[in-house]
């Protein structure tokens, strides 16, 4: 299966990763991390670990140079680096290797860069430090890197700050950072996840051209399969610290042989069939707006209908208007221009001269259920206190309605008095949703509310509120940035860009070409399940700009 | 049962030993207040267990009194400091705007000026009463619970809970009781204690200098300023009501610092 004529350059045997968790109240006990792990990288090659959060992805990529994060220990196995065993390696020996044999690529780079120096002294600074080639030629390589990963003016681009580049090119910058001591592997943990899709395949684009021309071996941490399927060789799949399946990336994707990994390659395959349009429950009409204190729009002149019972999805990169047109429409940041109609009024601008009606149909579900609930109330009453303040109900009533939605969301009874805390990221989100549908709202908008959930995760959030839309009747709003989320749920599409909206129509309308310049380049940026996906991307867009 | 580390038992104890005497005073002492009982500064007895002070009445008596003046007017000033400050300082992260820009300027304002001397200077121009004592010492540390509890606030005002309970069409009360003081609480009590070991110190500095709870009621300051000429002699009726202070704000301190410690966990969830 994997290729054993070469030789291993980085092997892990029977890798355990032990912590140690402080519960409140209760004596310290000792967690696994990661359990009996064994893989191997050869020369040139690139094995990507994929899983969910907390699967150990990362903390098996940090083990690659011997390293653990506070608290944690490389407790047992043997982690062999170009033939010896470094696990139990001294700090004189790591300082030596980190750096010179093995370089990390970290997945903020905006915070992983000093701001106070220029970008050059930076990338090149590990290769100074071990002295491994002079000043002149460590700054020529990096120039030669700059101009690889398609980073804009290489010959000036070092001297710029980090806050003067964007997102995009300041991660490549730090996988120019990463290849510039010529290391045998670099570990890139989530390069692409903070990135915009469209800045994303570029990102991608780079690191894989990268990885080829300097014949680096790689670890590529991403909880992507659709990602990690463009630029790996073989493919680790973690769950729970444990080993899942190993394999080539064309045997994972085609034929994956666990039923978790038959998962993860078939999430997001909800089908939705669109829905006739009816009456439109919100209207919103040439409505611009701006922060207050600027004079910059950041919404122009937009305008879009969602029927009732329906989803409106609302695309686009971040700083797109996307966000904002939800705050518009809750009343947050009153319009400057533009009129909104919900349910056959006109909604007044600002959120204090709304009546308990317009407040009550119109509910908000957010990306981060964490900071969406107060941490000092129980499910209980966080669900409770809409039914008590716009109904009345109180006591038992209230109890057993607070039941009822439980059982809605699919989660039990059991779940009353528990704290967020003592709920994992997807039952938070369900909770949010029960305490938005507790005001029987008619429309309900959902800001990025699948984003910062592990795919499976999200993809029971998406079926459950497909179920409730069924049900109910209540209409969605739905902002996001995923396409694959918006193809699941959407009957409705408005691409939104630079605070316009640039395409509005049906699912089918806006998906089915011919597209605008701009959704164009973004469906295309969307990674799909499919080796070569990249490559033929990149092979469409070549011929689209040869031909122009 | 959670364990109580050693510090936090010891200021535990100690710290309800000194409210239980100051509670019950009247019970305790064996003599009254003000009785003479001795001669000028006798030396520790089975009648007088820390002998007497500089005109003969029972010292340990005049300490017991001593001690329920003293965390009286500190506990007065702490609560109205705390009731002022973090009302007023919710209000103003809250509300924001131009509230929060006159409230959070003036408080700039009377923190410029040194807190003992302006407490000097308006104590000079009113009747020194106890009350009086009380106002001046709260109003002027609720500029410091005014601070941190807008701080707190602010922070807490920009999560989606509070902008959720907003679009709910909630109140500013139910914002402000419901929503910001939970989450608010654990750092108000740890400085609820500290405040209060500021208070018992300043009262003690007040009397010390004349200006605090006046004669023949003494706190434990007060009673320091009594009895500070007999050092030169060598007696050392002084330095009970000075061990007191110290021993008081350092058994307040431990139990502060545990309050702290456990609120400070990066787990979320209740903090308990």
């Amino acid at each position: 299966m994997l290729d054993q004529v070469k030789t291993n350059l980085l092997e892990i045997k029977n890798l355990r990763i032990e912590a140690t968790s402080y519960p409140p109240g209760e004596a310290p006990r000792k967690v696994v991390l990661v359990d009996d792990v064994s893989v191997s990288v050869q020369q040139g090659r690139v094995l990507g670990l994929i899983g969910e959060s907390g699967a150990g992805k990362s903390t098996i990529g940090l083990s690659a140079m011997s390293f653990a994060r506070g608290g944690a220990r490389l407790a047992g196995g043997q982690i062999l680096l170009n033939g010896r065993d470094i696990r139990e390696a001294g700090a004189g020996e790591l300082r030596g290797l980190r750096g010179r044999e093995v370089t990390y690529v970290a997945q903020s780079a905006a915070a992983a860069f000093n701001p106070a120096k220029r970008l050059m002294e930076q990338v090149i600074e590990t290769s100074l430090h071990h002295k491994l080639m002079p000043r002149a030629e460590a700054e020529a390589r990096a120039v030669d890197l700059f101009r690889k990963l398609g980073l804009p003016n290489p010959e000036t681009f070092g001297s710029r700050y980090p806050h003067q580049v964007s997102g995009g090119q300041l991660q490549r910058a730090m996988t120019a950072m990463a290849l510039c001591p010529r290391p045998d592997l670099v570990v890139f943990d989530e390069p692409t996840t903070a990135l915009d899709v469209t800045t994303q395949i570029d990102v991608l684009v780079a690191i894989k051209a990268a990885i080829r021309d300097t014949g680096v071996a790689a670890l590529y941490i991403t909880h992507d399969l659709a990602v990690v399927a463009q630029v790996a060789d073989d493919i680790l799949v973690l769950r729970g610290g444990k080993k899942v399946e190993y394999g080539t990336t064309d045997q994972i994707i085609n034929s994956p042989q666990q039923a978790y990994t038959q998962a993860l390659v078939s999430v997001r395959s909800i089908d939705h069939a669109e829905k006739p349009d009816s009456a439109p429950v919100l209207s919103v009409a040439n409505i611009t707006a701006r922060y207050k204190g600027t004079n910059f729009d950041v919404l122009k002149n937009v305008t879009v209908d969602l029927s009732a019972g329906q989803t409106l999805a609302v695309v686009g990169e971040s700083g797109s208007g996307k966000s904002t047109l939800a705050r518009v429409i809750t009343g947050l940041l009153p319009a400057s221009q533009g009129r909104i109609t919900f349910a056959g009024r006109t909604l007044s601008a600002d959120l204090a001269s709304r009546t308990k009606d317009d407040l009550r149909e119109l509910q908000m579900i957010y990306q981060m259920a964490d900071t969406a609930m107060n941490p000092r109330q129980t499910v209980g009453t966080i669900i409770g206190r809409p039914l008590e303040f716009y109904f009345g109900l109180k006591g038992a009533a209230k109890r057993a309605r607070i039941q009822e939605l439980l059982e809605e969301i699919e989660m039990g009874a059991g779940f009353i008095d528990r704290y967020p805390a003592e709920l994992s990221g997807g039952q938070k989100q369900r909770v949010c949703i029960a305490r938005a549908l507790a005001a029987k709202p008619k429309l309900i908008i959902c800001d990025e509310v699948t984003s910062a959930l592990d795919p499976l995760v999200a993809d029971g959030i998406l079926k459950l509120l497909l179920a409730l839309q069924e049900r109910e009747g209540v209409a969605y709003l739905f902002i996001t940035h995923d396409l694959a989320t918006v193809k699941a749920i959407a009957d409705k599409i408005a691409v939104m860009y630079r605070g316009q909206v640039v395409r509005y129509g049906s699912k089918t309308d806006v998906l089915t070409p011919p597209f605008d310049d701009y959704t164009d380049l973004l469906l295309s940026s969307v990674p799909e399940m499919k080796l070569g996906w990249l490559e033929s991307v990149l092979a469409s867009r070549k011929m689209e700009s040869g031909g122009n | 049962m959670r364990r109580i580390p050693l510090s936090a038992l010891i200021g535990l104890i100690l710290t309800g030993g000194f409210f239980f005497v100051a509670i019950f005073a009247q019970l305790i002492a064996p003599y009254k207040m003000d009785e003479l009982v001795g001669g000028v500064w006798d030396p520790v007895s089975a009648a007088h267990w820390l002998g007497t002070d500089s005109i003969g009445r029972d010292l340990l008596t005049r300490m017991i009194y001593g001690a329920q003046v003293t965390i009286f007017v500190a506990t007065c000033a702490t609560i109205l400091s705390f009731v002022t400050g973090s009302v007023l300082g919710f209000l103003a992260a809250t509300a924001g705007g131009w509230l929060d820009q006159a409230l959070s300027r003036f408080v700039d304002l009377l923190m410029a000026i040194p807190t003992l001397i302006l407490s000097l200077v308006i104590l000079t121009a009113v009747d020194v009463t106890t009350i009086n004592l009380i106002l001046v010492m709260g109003f002027l540390d609720a500029t410091r619970v005014f601070r941190l509890s807008r701080a707190v606030a602010v922070d807490i005002t920009v999560m989606d809970y509070v902008e959720a309970a907003r679009l709910r069409g909630e109140g500013r009360g139910w914002i402000i009781f419901s929503e910001i003081l939970p989450n608010a609480l654990s750092p108000l009590v740890a400085e609820l204690g500290l405040r209060f070991i500021f208070a018992v110190l300043f009262i003690s500095t007040l009397s010390f200098l004349g200006l605090g709870v006046q004669p023949p009621l003494a706190d434990w300051g007060g009673l320091v300023k009594e009895n500070s000429a007999g050092l030169v002699y060598g007696i050392p009726a002084a330095l009970a009501p000075a061990i007191a202070i110290a021993a008081l704000a350092i058994s307040v301190n431990l139990v502060a610092d545990w309050v702290l410690s456990r609120t400070t966990s990066l787990k979320g969830g209740r903090g308990a």
